[in-house]
């Protein structure tokens, strides 16, 4: 049986890749530029603690696993809680039947609030009226502008993805842009969709939209780089999440493009981009903010009484504009990764 | 009809059912028919079909630069589906070469990264974690005997859960730090992410590696004994064990293979990317095994060849950049791709068997 002999030789690989990193840390690999090292000193916001009795609140989403946007956002309502003095149940589903299942989740657990996005509020329309029949206070953030209020949420905190993608048709206009393609990294998506559509409306260029594999992202640089070769009289690329306007600005030099980068959301890495002018601007919902006003606000509700937006009106966070004006007041919080 | 004869070397030819023309007309053909009857010879006419079809449909496609680009996204599937398909040929499948990839640039970057130390340190822990992990997937699949779609079906979530979990643990983001100022970086890119201008056209030198890849892996297969254990293996396991074939060692290597793929088109991706980000990667593992498989790998193992992948690479790059070129409605971007595959698969499976039943 030779089998064992191969197995005892492979059962020393682990052991010799330990031993390999830590000789070649000792050998003094270390490098003398960026890394860590160089990062050490920033630290987040953090202020002091309320002293109100500990509450329990939930944030429920419909987040797909590993996306930046979904972090900040997380980021931002932790931040809320740690500050006062609430325990953040946090929860996330791209599936609107299992976000709803989240919800009914948190109401069975008693929670003292929730706080929900409404990417589909009609299947979420159900489990909310059982919330407010539990007497648990819903606020609703980031999407579902239009159905907050009938679905007798208190308080909303977001933007509407068409009003932002408008801002940013309107931009094109002043930059004086005349064909723009609109990069959407999830096919289907209802959100991407409406920014681009958003862009369409008031954009007086035309506008084009182009899918492609956002999980793939060597896909993502060809498929950008083909349609700048197909059509050359593109001159801008607008994306719809910072990494894919990183991997856009690659496409360029490849297929040796003038056009110029647009994109929504950012983080640290787009921030220096901006700063060198590789990318020309950023609209920012500012995530954080919408994370750290829903939690905050359940906070107030229950302690004070207080409705953000006087429980009629929504709460905006965006769209707010990132440009080579204001980058470096914003680059030093895309680098904490909570802007 | 006993008589049914092999040209080509038995491992590589599928069996061929139908009666034997033994009118002399045979003899006329002989061969084309050989030619016909090899698994890559279908793939080749449906990727040359599809080539010839944008060409006339797409006409930026007919620039070098456009076949450039075709070329450098049909190469980062492709250097996948080399090993990918050796291991289908093996007889095993692996659902988490996808995210394997992520989680090789994931591990390169964050160790390089939080020990602020040279990027390649970072590049050789990832290759033996990579290993690693096409080792465990090999072993598991030996050891417990179960299919290898469940093994690494676990693998796969696994390594998809890992992957987010210990990014945000480690960088405290669900994206990796951008690494692209530190030391040894500028070298690695040159070795993973290069470009050169041939002609004036921007050539990425994965394409290389594609093809030298490929040449070595059809070598091993066609000229190496342990290219006759992978036919072996992947044939009729318990026959390869009693005429003294190692079946675990042959298995497990080839889960690693995978890994080292995995490993190589990670750090492509990580110097191409500066950063990366931890959800990506998943159902690129049903691309790869789909060009592997358009490619002439059956799903049963025991058949197929390293060339064939690389036409499948070819076909899957070529028909994803060809609609963009052709500026088709993006709204059927997914359902253009389904189409065009299924229809070469389907000549591949008419000139296969056409070439067998004569």
């Amino acid at each position: 049986m030779d089998r064992s002999t191969y197995s005892r030789s492979r059962r020393m690989a682990p052991i010799v890749a330990v031993a390999a990193a830590a000789a070649l840390t000792l050998a003094g690999c270390s490098s003398s530029s960026g890394g860590k090292k160089a990062t050490e000193d920033s630290s987040g916001a953090s202020a002091g603690k309320a002293s109100t009795p500990r509450m329990t609140v939930a944030l429920v989403t419909h987040q797909a696993p590993g996306d930046t946007f979904w972090d900040i956002v997380r980021k931002g309502a932790q931040a809320a809680a740690d500050k006062d003095n609430i325990k953040l149940v946090y929860s996330a589903d791209p599936n609107a039947g299992n976000q709803s299942n989240l919800v009914q989740n948190a109401i069975d657990q008693k929670v003292d609030g929730i706080a929900v996005t409404l990417a589909k509020p009609d299947a979420l329309k159900d489990v909310i009226g059982k919330a407010k029949t539990a007497n648990i206070p819903v606020v609703g953030l980031n999407s579902g502008l239009s159905d907050w209020k009938k679905l007798g949420l208190l308080e909303f905190f977001g933007q509407d993805e068409t009003v932002a993608g408008e801002a940013l048709g309107k931009r094109l206009n002043a930059e004086g842009a005349k064909k723009a393609v609109c990069v959407i990294q999830e096919q289907g998506n209802i959100g991407l969709t409406q920014r681009c559509d958003g862009v369409k409306k008031t954009f007086t260029g035309t506008t084009e939209v182009l899918n492609v594999n956002g999980t793939d992202m060597p896909s993502v640089k060809s498929t950008i780089t083909a349609k700048l070769t197909q059509d050359k009289a593109i001159d801008y690329v607008v994306t719809l999440g910072a990494p894919f306007a990183m991997t856009a600005v690659q496409s360029l030099s490849d297929a040796g493009s003038k056009a110029k980068v647009a994109t929504f959301d950012l983080n640290s890495t787009l921030t220096g981009a901006i700063k060198k002018g590789t990318v020309q601007f950023a609209v920012d919902q500012q995530p954080y903010l919408q994370g750290y006003l829903a939690i905050d606000s359940l906070w107030l509700y229950k302690n004070n009484g207080n409705y953000s937006g006087g429980g009629e009106q929504p709460v905006l966070t965006g769209p707010a504009f990132v440009d080579k004006t204001n980058v470096d007041a914003v680059a030093k919080y895309a680098a904490n990764g909570t802007r | 009809m006993s008589m049914t004869q092999h040209a080509e070397p038995a491992v590589t030819s599928p069996p061929a059912p139908g009666p034997q023309e033994t009118d002399g007309r045979t003899s006329e053909r002989p061969l084309v028919i050989r030619l016909l009857a090899r698994p890559e010879i279908g793939v080749f006419l449906g990727a040359a079909a599809v080539y010839v079809f944008f060409l006339i449909a797409a006409p930026p496609v007919r620039d070098g630069a456009a076949m450039a680009n075709i070329l450098y996204s049909s190469s980062t599937i492709g250097i996948m589906a080399l090993p990918v398909a050796l291991l289908m040929i093996g007889g095993e499948f692996d659902l988490s070469a996808g995210v394997a990839v992520i989680t090789s640039a994931l591990t390169a970057s964050m160790l390089s990264y939080q020990l602020t130390m040279n990027v390649w340190v970072g590049v050789i822990v990832a290759l033996l974690v990579s290993l690693g992990i096409g080792f465990l997937n090999g072993w598991m699949v030996v050891k417990t005997g179960l299919p290898s779609f469940l093994v690494t079906l676990g693998t796969f979530l696994i390594l998809q859960g890992v992957n987010l979990a210990v990014t945000k643990l480690v960088t405290g983001n669900v994206a990796t730090d951008d690494i692209s100022n530190m030391d040894g970086f500028s070298q690695a890119k040159k070795v993973f992410a290069a470009s050169f201008d041939i002609g004036g056209v921007d050539v990425k030198i994965t394409i290389f590696y594609w093809l030298v890849f490929a040449a070595i892996a059809t070598w091993v297969l066609l000229r190496t004994k342990y290219g006759n254990w992978i036919f072996a293996v992947g044939g009729n396991k318990d026959s390869a064990r009693a005429v003294g074939v190692p079946v675990a060692f042959t298995k497990i290597s080839l889960f690693m293979l995978v890994g080292l793929g995995a490993w190589f088109i990670g750090m492509h991706q990580l110097f191409t990317f500066n950063t990366v980000q931890s959800g990506e990667g998943v159902g690129q593992e049903l691309i790869y095994i789909s060009a592997a498989v358009i490619g002439g790998c059956l799903l049963t193992g025991g058949a197929g060849s390293a060339i064939g992948p690389v036409f499948g690479a070819f076909m899957f790059g070529m028909v994803q950049q060809g609609i963009v070129y052709a500026g088709w409605n993006p709204d059927w971007f997914k359902a253009f791709l389904g189409v065009m595959l299924l229809g070469a698969v389907l000549i591949n499976l008419w000139v296969q068997r056409t070439a067998t039943r004569r």
